[in-house]
């Protein structure tokens, strides 16, 4: 299992914003991609998640198998943006989200568990706080299998032992043979992960 | 894909789903008529059918804005398309319209019945307005996903919606109506009209949710 860049180029309404990325992850390994604002990390992200086209290279994920041929039916992401509805309870926006991406792993309530909102799973997602909808949010890549992690600003919002918590799970994932790719400028609090350095903005 | 019919239909039942926003537009339309056309029965049971038409098809544009721009707006469409190996896009954004015509659309079928006895209709003209309402709305809102998802990424996109879509209604208008007529008006046929409908509906239940996928594809940023 291996997710590989080559000569990654990305643009944004017609501007490059970053030229000439590469980088291969075999798995267990994670890249943590760091920069100013305004580098083009979260475009970075996009690019290899297939929600933006590619400018300029390529990207390409091998021996995932049947389910998994292609970097975005490979992926979970985890962008600026919840992907919650607020009227739901938080159980029923991740029961949703664990039907309807497939391959279930935990079941929602563990998933509850393991990020410290167990018993508030009843609550509508709109009365959480910004670090518990986070942490939701985060829930999410638990609640179905996939072998990529492609993490914007994963720890936005969070606090101290949410952040360590979170580490946790990300090595966790990566000592199941996971890969991760998160952008970030704060410390994620993982060791042996590859760096990417991305230019100053233009 | 039952999850997420599931999840749309709630999220429309739910507070500030707007469920019930056509209904009480639809209701308000047909209520003012009466008043303004005048008391003549006759010509107000003449009128019904095209009536009732016309202010279910803009009920039914109301709320086309909310049908892909709400899963914009809080990242889960970003989900939805990155999903698109495992669940086609096309057949997602077929799913969202089916729970939004059950959710927002259905009721207005429901209500035009009692809507078509304020315009003095006779039982076999509202059996046959509801009727070809219940078969040609589905076709709006497969029109209206499509527009929905070229203004998906504008922030008050929803009268550009309507403006793109209308044109593309008229078809399914026309037909509503003509069949709507040819129950009550004797020598005006009813079937013929009706299958075109029926047609209608089948031919945008395919080309709507691909063109949206395309769209959606080709619209994220």
């Amino acid at each position: 299992m291996r997710l590989i860049a080559e000569n990654l180029g990305g643009e944004r309404g017609g501007e490059t914003v970053f030229s000439n990325i590469g980088f291969a992850l075999d798995k267990g390994e994670a890249l943590v991609v760091t920069g100013p604002n305004g580098a083009g990390k979260s475009t970075l992200l996009r690019i290899v998640a297939g929600l933006l086209p590619v400018a300029e290279g390529k990207v390409r994920f091998e021996g995932g198998g049947e389910a998994s041929r292609t970097v975005a039916s490979a992926s979970h992401y985890l962008g600026h943006l919840n992907a919650m509805k607020t009227a739901l309870s938080v159980e029923e926006n991740l029961g949703f989200w664990r039907a309807f991406q497939g391959e279930p792993a935990l079941s929602v309530e563990e998933a509850l568990e393991t990020v410290a909102l167990g018993g508030l799973g009843h609550l509508p997602f709109g009365y959480l706080s910004t670090g518990q909808r986070r942490r939701a949010s985060i829930a999410k890549l638990l609640v179905s299998r996939r072998p990529v992690w492609l993490l914007d600003e994963p720890t936005a919002g969070l606090d101290k032992a949410s952040e360590e918590r979170f580490a946790g799970l990300m090595r966790g994932h990566l000592d199941d043979g996971g890969i991760v790719v998160a952008a970030t400028h704060l410390p994620l609090g993982l060791e042996g992960a590859k760096e990417l350095q991305m230019g100053v903005g233009h | 894909m039952w999850s997420l019919f599931l999840r749309d239909i709630r999220l429309s039942i739910r507070a500030g789903g707007g469920a019930l926003i056509g209904v009480i537009f639809f209701l308000a339309v047909i209520v003012t008529i009466p008043f303004g056309v005048g008391p003549d029965l006759n010509l107000l049971a003449r009128i019904g059918p095209a009536i009732l038409w016309v202010a279910a098809l803009l009920a039914c544009l109301l709320g086309l804005d909310r049908l892909l721009q709400a899963d914009r707006e809080d990242g889960s469409l970003d989900l939805l398309v990155l999903n698109g190996d495992r669940h086609m896009l096309a057949l997602t954004v077929l799913t969202k319209c089916l729970a939004h015509w059950t959710g927002s659309v259905l009721p207005l079928v429901v209500a035009a019945p009692l809507l078509g006895l304020f315009m003095n209709m006779q039982p076999l003209g509202i059996g046959a307005t509801t009727l070809t309402l219940l078969v040609g709305t589905p076709a709006i809102t497969f029109i209206g996903a499509a527009g929905a998802a070229v203004a998906v990424a504008l922030p008050r996109g929803g009268l550009l919606i309507s403006v793109l879509v209308l044109p593309l209604t008229i078809p399914v208008l026309i037909f509503g109506v003509s069949a709507s007529y040819g129950a009550v008006a004797d020598p005006a046929p009813f079937l013929q009209p009706f299958l075109i409908l029926a047609a209608l509906t089948l031919f945008l239940a395919v080309l709507g949710p691909l063109a949206a996928a395309l769209a959606l594809r080709h619209g994220t940023d």
